[in-house]
C-alpha cells in the first residue's frame, strides 16, 4: 500500500528521480557524505542481508547444502502464480478504465474543489486495508444486503468465493492509487493547450487523442505500477473474498510457516517478476518521455 | 570505506544485540537476566502474582451473557494477574515454545502435542498438592497414551469431529459419512478443515483401502495417497473452501451446505440456525482431549498449578463447557449441566461411537513437514505443466529483459561520461 | 449534458468507495450479528473499549508509529543530506538500494526481515517482538523520508549555510539554523507520511512481530480473518471519523496557508 501513496505523494516518481538532470556542481548545504554513513550501515543490515538470506535460502536445503530443489518443488504452485498475475491484470485495467475519466473530469475542476476531491478519494484509503476487504466481505456475502437485493429481481448468483469478488477486492483497494498519479500528471496540463488544439480545428476526440493521452502517459504509467504490484502480491485478499482459490501472497504466507527454504524460493521468484516488471515499465516511461 | 563500513557494521550488530535483549526483557514484563535452563527450577510464584497462560482462541468463558469471567474471577480471588494469549493450531504454540524465547506457565495443547513435549522433555511434573480439585475429573480421561501416569497434564475439554448440514440443501438422512463430501452434487458448497492433520485424517479415512489416520508410522505413500484424495476433492468441484472459525459464518448464515468440524462446534452452529442437522460419520472419527500442561519454560510454576486447580473446581468447569460447548471431563462439573448438555450425542456420543474413533498420535518431523506441504498442494490444487512452462517463460524474459536494460543504462552511462569529461 | 455526465459518474465512484465503509459503520450499531437487522444498540462499542488486547495493541501501535517515524526522520534526514554528496553513479546506485523497501513487494520485505530475525534471533538468543517490529517500520520509513527531503535539498541555496558560517555560526549551528530550517516542509511530510504508515502497516508487522506483539491491524486480523465480528466494524467507524476529522484540519490549515502565501 504504502508504495502508491508515495510515489503519489513525492513528486517525482522513484524512477524519475536519478534521471532527473543532476544540477552540476551545486552547491546546496554542506557537502559531507558522513551523515549518510549511518543510514547506509542501516541499508546493508535491513536490506541487503535479508534479501541475501532470501537468496541464500531459496538455493540451499534445510542442512544449508546447496540444492535446486526447491525451484522444483515450487513449481507446483506455478499455476497460483499466473493466476495471481491474471487477476493483478484485470483489476489493474479494471482501475484504469473506472480511473481515467474521473482523474481527468478531476483535473478541469478549479484548484479549490480538486483538492476537497483528491481528500475525499484519500480518506477511505487511509482506513485499514483489512477492514475495507471485510466490508466487502459483509456486502457480498450470501443473505447479504446485494444478495438480497438482486434476489429481489429474481437474480440468484453467487456473488463471494470467486474470481469476481476478488477482483472487486482489488479494485477498491487501489482505485485511489490509479486516480491520484494520472490526476497528477493530468492537472499539470494547461488548459491553454486543450484550447490552442481547439482553435486549430480539432474536435474533443482529437484533443485527447494529440494532447490529452500523451501527456497523462507517465501518470499512467506510475499508476499501473502502482495497482498492479501490490495487487499481484498482496495475502489475505482471496483468503477473505475468494474461495477456494489462492494467491501468491497467500502461498509464500502459508509455505513460510514450515519451510523457510521453499518459501524464500517462491518469494524470490515473485521478487523477479515484480522487478522485471518494473523495469520494463521505467523503460517504457523513458522512452515516452523521450519520444516528445 | 571498507573499513569503516565494516566497523560500523560490527558496531550496529552489538547494538542491536543490546537493545533486543532489553527489549525481551521489558516486553515480558519479567526477569528474562537468569538463562534458560536455571529459570526452570526457579519459581517466582511468590514475588510475582503472574501467570502467563497460552490457550486457544475462545476456550475460556469470557462472561459476556451474564455469566462468570472466569479469567476475572481468577484474579479477584487470587490476587494473580493472568496474561492471557491465544494460539490457533497447535503447532503454533509448538513453534513458540520452541522457537522463541517466550516463557509460559500453563499452556493447553491437544494430546498428541502433549505427547510430543512430553517426549521432549518440554512439560514440568504436576505437584498435585496443589491441584486439590483433581479429584473432579473422570477417571476416562486419566492415564491416557499422551500421560500414561498422570504426571503432566491435567484433562480441560475433549471433543471429537462430526458432520453438519443444512437440511434445506441437503434432504435429511442423505449424509452418512465422510465420503459423502467427495459427491459433485453438492456442487461448491461443502467446507473442509484449513488445517492439515484434521483434512489429511478425513481424506486418508475416506481413502480406499483407508489408512488409520491414528497411527504413528505414515509412509510417504500414505500421505500421497491422501493428498490425491484431497485433490480429487478439489476436481470434483464439490470443495467450496478451506475454512476453521469461518465455518460459523458459513453454517449459520446457511451459505454453505455441508462441513466436518468438532461437535460441540457443530451444537453452537445448530442453536444458531435450526435448519442445521448433523451426523456422526460412519467411518468412525478423530477423538481429541485439550489438556492444561506446564512447559519447562515456566516461571510461576506454583501460580499456574493455582491456575489449574480453579480450572477444574466445579463451577468454574462448568461456566467453560457451557461456553465452549465441547465435553468437559470434569465429572462434578457436569452434574451442574443442564440436561439439554449431558443428552447432547454431540457432547456425549454413545459409547459405541467411541470406540470407532480414533486418536492422533504424534509423529515425526519429516513425515508431519511432508504433511503440511502436500496440504497446501491439495488446497492450491495441482499444477499442469503448461502453467509450469508459461512461469518458466516469463521468468526468463523477465531476467533477460532487466539484464538487458541494466546493460543498456550502464552503457548510456559510460557514455555520458564520457561526454561530460569531453566537455 | 456532459456536465450532468460527469456530475453522475462523480457519484458513482463516490459511491463505490464510501458505500461498504458507511455500510460497516451502520451495522456496527446493530443488535444482531449477522446482516438482519435487529435493532440499535451501542454494545460493541462498549465492548471494544472493555477489550483489554484490543486497548493494549492501540497503545502499541502509537508507540511503534511514533518512535518509528521520529528515528526513521532523523535517519532519513541526515541520510539525504550525505546521498546528496555522493555523485553520479554511486548516487544513484545509493538511491536504488534505498528505494527497495518501496519497490519490493511489501510481504517479500517482510519474509525477508522475518528471515533475518529469526537468524540473528537464534544467534543472540532474542526473540522477535517490539524491537523488530521498530526495526522493520524505521526501515520502510526512511526511505520515504529520503524521497521527501531530496527535493527540498535541491532547492536549496547552499550559499545560506556558507553565509550563516561567515556571520560566526558555528557548523552546527548553521546546519540546525540554516540548513533544517530549509529542509523543515520536507522533513515534515516526511515525517505525517512515515507515522502514517508505520500505524497502517499489517504485512510487515504481521512477518516480524513475533508470537505475542500484537498492533492495531494485527489484532484487525485476527477479529475478521475467521469470522464476522461485529467489535470490527465498530472500530472502523471509530478510524474512519479519526482519518476524517484528521484530514479536514489539515486540508483547513493548508489551505489557509495557501491564501495567506496569497496575500
Amino acid at each position: 500500500m504504502k508504495t502508491k501513496k508515495s510515489a503519489y505523494l513525492s513528486p517525482k516518481n522513484r524512477f524519475s528521480l536519478e534521471t532527473v538532470k543532476r544540477r552540476r556542481d551545486s552547491q546546496a548545504g554542506i557537502k559531507s557524505k558522513r551523515p549518510a554513513i549511518p543510514y547506509l550501515g542501516w541499508m546493508l543490515v535491513f536490506t541487503i542481508i535479508p534479501l541475501l538470506m532470501v537468496l541464500y535460502y531459496a538455493f540451499t536445503d534445510d542442512t544449508g547444502a546447496f540444492t535446486l530443489r526447491n525451484f522444483v518443488n515450487i513449481a507446483d504452485y506455478s499455476h497460483i502464480f499466473l493466476y495471481s498475475l491474471y487477476v493483478a491484470l484485470i483489476s489493474t485495467l479494471i482501475c484504469l478504465v473506472l480511473a481515467y475519466p474521473m482523474s481527468f473530469s478531476i483535473s478541469r475542476c478549479s484548484e479549490r474543489k480538486q483538492s476537497i476531491i483528491i481528500m475525499f478519494l484519500m480518506v477511505p484509503m487511509w482506513m485499514n486495508f483489512l477492514l475495507r476487504v471485510y466490508a466487502w466481505v459483509l456486502i457480498l456475502q450470501s443473505y447479504g444486503p446485494l444478495d438480497t437485493l438482486l434476489q429481489l429481481f429474481g437474480v440468484d448468483v453467487t456473488l463471494i468465493g470467486n474470481t469476481g469478488a476478488i477482483v472487486v477486492g482489488m479494485v477498491y483497494e487501489f482505485l485511489p492509487f490509479m486516480i491520484l498519479p494520472i490526476h497528477a500528471v493530468m492537472s499539470k496540463i494547461d488548459n491553454s493547450l486543450i484550447e490552442a488544439a481547439q482553435d486549430l480545428g480539432c474536435n474533443s476526440f482529437f484533443v485527447f487523442r494529440k494532447v490529452v493521452f500523451p501527456l497523462s502517459i507517465p501518470g499512467i504509467i506510475s499508476g499501473v505500477t502502482m495497482v498492479f504490484v501490490p495487487t499481484a502480491s498482496t495475502f489475505l485478499v482471496a483468503q477473505y473474498l475468494g474461495g477456494d482459490q489462492l494467491m501468491i501472497g497467500d502461498v509464500i504466507e502459508r509455505v513460510f510457516q514450515f519451510n523457510h527454504n521453499s518459501g524464500s524460493a517462491i518469494a524470490l521468484v515473485l521478487m523477479i517478476v515484480i522487478l522485471g516488471f518494473l523495469v520494463f515499465m521505467n523503460r517504457f516511461g523513458d522512452k515516452e518521455a523521450v519520444g516528445r | 570505506m571498507k573499513k569503516i563500513l565494516s566497523m560500523l557494521l560490527a558496531m550496529l550488530l552489538i547494538a542491536l544485540n543490546c537493545i533486543g535483549l532489553a527489549a525481551c526483557g521489558t516486553e515480558e514484563n519479567e526477569e528474562k537476566d537468569e538463562p534458560r535452563a536455571a529459570s526452570a527450577s526457579q519459581d517466582l510464584s511468590d514475588s510475582e502474582k503472574v501467570v502467563n497462560v497460552y490457550n486457544w482462541g475462545e476456550y475460556v468463558a469470557p462472561g459476556d451473557d451474564g455469566g462468570m469471567d472466569v479469567i476475572a474471577e481468577f484474579e479477584k480471588q487470587t490476587g494473580i494477574k493472568v496474561n492471557y494469549t491465544n494460539f490457533e493450531t497447535n503447532e503454533e504454540l509448538y513453534n513458540v515454545l520452541v522457537n522463541s524465547n517466550s516463557s509460559y506457565d500453563v499452556i493447553i495443547p491437544s494430546d498428541y502435542m502433549i505427547a510430543r513435549l512430553r517426549s521432549e522433555g518440554r512439560l514440568l511434573e504436576l505437584n498435585y498438592d496443589n491441584i486439590p480439585n483433581i479429584k473432579n475429573t473422570d477417571e476416562r480421561f486419566r492415564s491416557q497414551n499422551f500421560d500414561p501416569e498422570n504426571k503432566y497434564a491435567v484433562p480441560y475439554s475433549w471433543g471429537f469431529i462430526a458432520l453438519v448440514y443444512n437440511t434445506k440443501m441437503i434432504p435429511e438422512g442423505e449424509i452418512t459419512g465422510f465420503a459423502d463430501m467427495w459427491n459433485p452434487k453438492y456442487e461448491n458448497s461443502v467446507l473442509m478443515f484449513n488445517n492439515s492433520r484434521d483434512a489429511l485424517a478425513i481424506a486418508m479415512q475416506v481413502c480406499d483401502p483407508p489408512i488409520d489416520p491414528g497411527k504413528d508410522d505414515f509412509t510417504e505413500e500414505d500421505i500421497e495417497r491422501a493428498t490425491d484424495k484431497l485433490v480429487e476433492f478439489k476436481e470434483c468441484g464439490s470443495l467450496k473452501k478451506y475454512v476453521m472459525d469461518q465455518v460459523f459464518t458459513e453454517m449459520e448464515g446457511s451459505q454453505a451446505a455441508l462441513a466436518p468440524y468438532y461437535a460441540g462446534d457443530i451444537a453452537t452452529m445448530m442453536d444458531n440456525n435450526e435448519d442445521l442437522d448433523y451426523v456422526l460419520p460412519e467411518e468412525g472419527s478423530n477423538l481429541f482431549i485439550d489438556a492444561m500442561c506446564i512447559p519447562d519454560c515456566c516461571k510461576h510454576k506454583k501460580n499456574a498449578e493455582i491456575f489449574i486447580n480453579f480450572m477444574c473446581e466445579p463451577d468454574v468447569a462448568a461456566e467453560n463447557a457451557a461456553y465452549i460447548y465441547y465435553g468437559t471431563p470434569n465429572k462434578a462439573a457436569l452434574e451442574l449441566m443442564d440436561d439439554d448438555f449431558r443428552e447432547s450425542e454431540l457432547i456425549n456420543p454413545p459409547q459405541e461411537y467411541l470406540d470407532k474413533c480414533f486418536k492422533f498420535t504424534n509423529i515425526d518431523d519429516k513425515i508431519y513437514n511432508l504433511m503440511q506441504e502436500n496440504f497446501i498442494k491439495a488446497c492450491t490444487g495441482k499444477a499442469k505443466n503448461g502453467s509450469k512452462a508459461a512461469v518458466a517463460v516469463i521468468l526468463a524474459v523477465m531476467v533477460a529483459g532487466t539484464l538487458f536494460v541494466l546493460a543498456l543504462n550502464i552503457r548510456r552511462g559510460i557514455k555520458n561520461r564520457g561526454r561530460i569529461y569531453k566537455l | 449534458m456532459k456536465k450532468k455526465s460527469q456530475k453522475i459518474y462523480f457519484g458513482v465512484i463516490m459511491a463505490f468507495l464510501y458505500l461498504p465503509i458507511l455500510y460497516l459503520i451502520a451495522y456496527s450499531f446493530n443488535d444482531g450479528k449477522t446482516s438482519v437487522w435487529k435493532g440499535f444498540t451501542l454494545k460493541w462499542y462498549t465492548a471494544l473499549f472493555n477489550d483489554a488486547q484490543i486497548m493494549t495493541s492501540l497503545y502499541n501501535t502509537l508507540i511503534i508509529a511514533l518512535l518509528a517515524s521520529v528515528i526513521a526522520t532523523v535517519l532519513g534526514t541526515l541520510a539525504a543530506i550525505g546521498i546528496y554528496n555522493f555523485k553520479g553513479g554511486v548516487r544513484s546506485a545509493i538511491q536504488n538500494v534505498s528505494n527497495i523497501p518501496i519497490v519490493n513487494p511489501e510481504i517479500v520485505t517482510g519474509v525477508s526481515l522475518m528471515l533475518l530475525f529469526t537468524f540473528a534471533g537464534t544467534l543472540m538468543g532474542f526473540e522477535m517482538g517490539f524491537v523488530t517490529v521498530l526495526l522493520a517500520h524505521i526501515g520502510f520509513c526512511t526511505p520515504y523520508v529520503i524521497l521527501n527531503v531530496t527535493p527540498r535539498l535541491k532547492q536549496m541555496d547552499g550559499s545560506l549555510y556558507e553565509a550563516a558560517l561567515d556571520l560566526g555560526c558555528s557548523p552546527v549551528q548553521a546546519f540546525f539554523k540554516v540548513v533544517i530550517h530549509e529542509l523543515m516542509p520536507g522533513i515534515f511530510s516526511g515525517l505525517l507520511i512515515s507515522f502514517t504508515y508505520s500505524l497502517d502497516d499489517f504485512v510487515i508487522t504481521y512477518f516480524t512481530r513475533g508470537s505475542r506483539f500484537q498492533t492495531l491491524p494485527v489484532q484487525i486480523y485476527t477479529m475478521t480473518h475467521q469470522r464476522i465480528n461485529p467489535k470490527a466494524n465498530a472500530l472502523s467507524a471509530l478510524l474512519f471519523v479519526t482519518v476524517l476529522v484528521f484530514l479536514i484540519i489539515s486540508n483547513a490549515v493548508s489551505s489557509r496557508k495557501d491564501t495567506e502565501a496569497a496575500r
